[in-house]
């Protein structure tokens, strides 16, 4: 496994593909993005992710033409894209609504963008065959969008988008339509695909378990800003703001004062009167007793009837609530103070021999490097 | 809504008789052999041979299909323009009275319109003829047109002509080979909507007509309001058998186009 | 450039065919008659600059307007033509609901068809179906025929050339236009709502008063007003079923201009008859603007 890790961004010498230089795009006097600076590098799945109205759309309108930035510039390799019409920048789009055409067959409407070209007649039927092959769609060449299933219109949308070879692939909600088995599915195809073809895809979503299954980055954006860009592991694992560590899955967050600690190089954190104080490392620096959060996954909470022995932190509870999925529960702690806290456990033993139930008193527990510590 | 009564069935009974017993009643005595309208006398078809043999009516007839056929294509093109402009051109100086002028003409009163397109005639020299008629139709017919064509366009997906810029097409060449194939039933629609409305139009004609050209509504008016007779009973109900057997072709057609479509449907459901 | 262009034609068009023309009559009613061609004073001289177009302003005057207010028949055709209009708009309505009724109720497979029945009349010549009336009200007409034959009537009933005649010509013509928009206000409707208005205690009429006519009450005003605002302003309907006594102001406007020719005082009668119809307009835009606020 000598597989060197794909990280361009990490690489001072990699060119970025694409570059937001202070992109400033409002509209009359609402701001939906501001002053944004961002490098998405050849070959990245990248995914924009956020809650609807935060700008991730508008940042892919803006890199297809179909916006212009109020302020800033978009560069696509090395170009500026400024006052370049839609139809001829290197960029292709796949819709949410996959507009496909409805008056053309599924084979009409993938050789639309090569027929604009002016591609010249076996080319375009052999790279138009290659696509259906790519998508699976031979079978439903000779069919209208209105007559196949939307799992199929889906595919040919992509085909479609991917026939010009374009340097740049934006995917607006690409799996919105689809129901979630086949939306699973697919994410993995997508991902197939993109490593077959090579190309730079910029995703739009607002699902995080999609952005997190198919992306080499993942840009966390709200109102107009991008909060953090990181690889899937470092957004989960490593949070730099109470907003993504809150926007990505479940979190405890638990508000406090941090002072540094005597030893190590952790932090004490007071977060309620008369209960014991929480240790947690972090490379961040705080001032004596200033404010501090922090975010702890439900998962790295482990629960316990009996007190457990040497845990960096633990604290007693109450069993208010059980959630069970199957695979895991969640359980919902009471602390003395009133405190909510979820732990979760995985399910690895029968359902018969689960020992904790509502109302049992039960201790929780997590290591030092368990929390993330977080300004704001 | 369900439960289909008595009542209703009746309302709707004596409702189609009210709507179509006049005209019934109309093409019953086009048959009829006296010239005296309100007395049967038995089947005859003279009356259409007279029609036929009518100089006045057959170039009256001709003159008025002239109009219609070009000034509903004009209107059409003009129509959908500006319907085109008002869904799709977002803001422009002037837009409001563009809108206005759009609507406008679908409440104004014939008499109006007629009279303020003939003192503008007038005023600019142009001689009355089967020019200043087209114009005159063209330009409400427009509206009619605009009106049709942009309630259309209002549903369109617009991604449906981002994709095609995305792909590689002008901005014309997007509404060449994406929005006009679309929006097409539409657009025919407006035309025949124009086209009717030419044929139909006596008020703004009277006006805009001269001497030199008389339509076929002007003409049957300057008859029937001598009262009724039985020539205009004939020309009456090939006019309405001409509209009949239009409209239940174009319904059929659309009908079976909408059948068609629900059965791809269904098949694609069944493939998924 | 391609869009200005796409602007400027049907803009153009406009400006030229509708709102020049318009301001012409704007004009020419502020005009006074002459015996002249064309056959009123002042007439603009743009030869002489601006004292020509400040003395072409000086004698335009309201003479016209004021004329329309003392002669007696002007403001009688003006009161004439509403009450036509309003009292055939009545009527059209208590025609149109009913069917509209039935339509809704009635299965959906006929729906389709039951619409194409409703709007056929439509794509007919208009002047036809008001002639189709002219045989059936006559004194020798075949109603009077069959009521005579019945025994009902010894002497012909005399409708036509008279306001009834009027009225029924314009339920007659415009119809459909009352059923469409009732019909759809209703076909939107959830059964259920009866249901549930029974359920609650309703008898069917109370739940037909309380529950049907207000949820189509959208429908019932574009209906009106759909009547309502080409009424006012009908010409073929009053000089073809109408009498000498029936005063309509599409008629009087024709009048003045094809047999006195008349020009400024047609051109006064048609500013006047627009700005009657301003009201019902911006009244109607206004129902339209909320239905589609309502639906979002």
């Amino acid at each position: 496994m000598a597989q060197t890790v794909f990280a361009p961004w990490d690489n001072p010498d990699e060119k970025p593909l694409i570059q937001f230089k202070n992109v400033t795009k409002r509209f009359g006097d609402f701001t939906a993005i501001d002053n944004l600076t961002q490098d998405i590098y050849t070959r990245e799945f990248f995914a924009l992710l956020g809650p609807s109205g935060c700008g991730k759309t508008t940042m892919m309108r803006m890199l297809a033409g179909f916006e212009n930035p109020s302020e800033g510039q978009i560069l696509i390799a090395g170009q500026d894209m400024a006052g370049v019409p839609p139809n001829k920048r290197p960029v292709n789009m796949m819709f949410q609504s996959y507009a496909l055409f409805p008056h053309l067959s599924v084979w009409d409407n993938i050789a639309f963008g090569l027929r604009r070209e002016g591609a010249e007649k076996t080319q375009l039927a052999a790279r138009v065959e290659q696509m259906l092959k790519l998508t699976r769609l031979e079978r439903f060449a000779r069919r209208k969008p209105h007559q196949i299933s939307g799992g199929q219109r889906q595919r040919v949308a992509l085909a479609r988008s991917l026939a010009k070879a374009p340097k740049l692939l934006l995917l607006d909600e690409p799996l919105g339509a689809l129901d979630k088995k086949l939306r699973q599915d697919t994410q993995f195809e997508l991902m197939d695909i993109q490593e077959k073809t090579g190309t730079t895809f910029v995703i739009v979503t607002h699902d995080q378990e999609e952005a997190m299954t198919v992306a080499s980055r993942v840009a966390v954006m709200d109102e107009g800003r991008i909060m953090q860009v990181a690889t899937p592991a470092v957004i989960y694992e490593q949070p730099n703001s109470v907003y993504v560590a809150d926007f990505i899955g479940d979190v405890n967050i638990i508000e406090g004062a941090a002072t540094p600690h005597p030893q190590a190089d952790g932090y004490s954190v007071a977060w309620a009167e008369g209960q014991p104080q929480f240790h947690a490392k972090t490379n961040r620096s705080f001032a004596p007793g200033q404010k501090c959060f922090l975010a702890l996954r439900p998962e790295k909470v482990a629960i316990s009837a009996e007190p457990p022995e040497e845990a960096a932190n633990r604290i007693q509870g109450k069993i208010i609530d059980i959630a069970y999925l199957g695979n895991i529960s969640t359980y919902h702690v009471r602390l003395p103070n009133g405190t909510m806290m979820k732990a979760q456990t995985a399910n690895t033993r029968r359902l018969s021999r689960r020992s904790l139930t509502w109302e049992d008193a039960v201790w929780l527990s997590w290591t030092d490097t368990a929390a993330a510590v977080l300004e704001g | 809504m369900r439960r289909f009564t008595w009542f209703n069935a009746t309302s709707l009974t004596l409702g189609f008789v009210f709507l179509y017993l006049p005209m019934v009643i109309l093409v019953i005595y086009s048959f009829n052999a006296s010239k005296l309208v309100t007395v049967w006398a038995g089947f005859s078809t003279r009356w259409y041979g007279e029609l036929l043999g009518n100089q006045a009516f057959l170039d009256a007839a001709w003159v008025t299909l002239k109009v219609a056929v070009a000034s509903s294509t004009l209107a059409t093109v003009l129509g959908t323009m500006a319907a085109y402009v008002l869904v799709r051109s977002g803001r422009f100086a002037g837009r409001t009275l563009f809108s206005g002028m759009i609507y406008a003409p679908l409440v104004m009163p014939e008499v109006i319109t007629g009279l303020s397109l003939l003192l503008l005639f007038i005023g600019i020299g142009l001689d009355r003829g089967v020019l200043t008629i087209i114009l005159a139709h063209t330009t409400f017919a427009m509206c009619y047109v605009s009106v049709v064509v942009s309630s259309r366009l209002v549903s369109f997906d617009r991604s449906l002509e981002e994709a095609a810029l995305d792909l590689g097409c002008t901005p014309f060449t997007a509404f060449r080979l994406v929005t006009l194939p679309i929006i097409a039933p539409a657009v025919v629609s407006g035309w025949l909507l124009a086209f009717t409305l030419s044929l139909d139009d006596l008020v703004i004609a009277s006006f805009t007509a001269g001497p030199s050209a008389t339509t076929l509504p002007i003409k049957i008016f300057s008859a029937v309001r001598l009262g009724v007779s039985p020539e205009i009973n004939a020309l009456s109900t090939l006019m309405i058998a001409i509209v009949t057997v239009g409209v239940i072709t174009a319904s059929l057609i659309s009908k079976r186009a909408s059948l068609a479509q629900q059965r791809d449907a269904q098949a694609a459901a069944r493939a998924q | 450039m391609r869009r200005a262009l796409l602007i400027a034609v049907p803009y153009l068009w406009l400006l030229a065919l509708f709102l020049v023309p318009f301001l012409i009559v704007l004009k020419i009613s502020l005009s006074d008659t002459a015996l002249a061609i064309p056959p009123y004073l002042p007439t603009l001289d743009f030869t002489e600059g601006w004292a020509g177009i400040w003395g072409f302003l000086q004698e335009l005057d309201f003479e016209n307007f004021t004329f329309l207010t003392q002669d007696e028949l002007y403001w009688r055709a003006y009161l004439s033509s509403v009450q036509i209009a309003l009292i055939s708009t009545v009527l059209t309505l208590l025609v149109g609901y009913p069917i509209a009724y039935g339509m809704a109720s009635a299965p959906e497979h006929w729906r389709a068809t039951l619409m194409m029945l409703v709007i056929l009349p439509f794509w007919t010549s208009f002047l036809i179906r008001v002639y189709s009336w002219m045989g059936i009200l006559s004194n020798e007409g075949l109603l009077n025929q069959l009521l005579q034959g019945l025994g009902l009537i010894d002497q012909p009933l005399i409708i036509l050339n008279t306001n009834t005649a009027v009225y029924i010509g314009i339920v007659y013509t415009y119809l459909p236009f009352m059923i469409l928009p009732i019909y759809a206000a209703l076909e939107k409707m959830d059964a259920a709502l009866l249901e549930a208005a029974e359920d609650l205690g309703c008898s069917r009429l109370t739940a037909f008063w309380l529950v049907t006519v207000p949820l189509s009450r959208q429908g019932i005003i574009a209906g009106c007003f759909l009547v309502f605002i080409p009424a006012l302003g009908e010409f073929v309907i009053p000089s073809l079923l109408g009498g000498s006594g029936t005063l309509m102001i599409g008629k009087v406007l024709w009048e003045e201009f094809f047999n006195n020719r008349d020009w400024p005082v047609a051109s006064a009668v048609a500013v006047i008859l627009l700005l009657i119809l301003i009201i019902p307009i911006i009244l109607f835009q206004r129902n339209e603007q909320k239905q589609r606020e309502r639906e979002g």
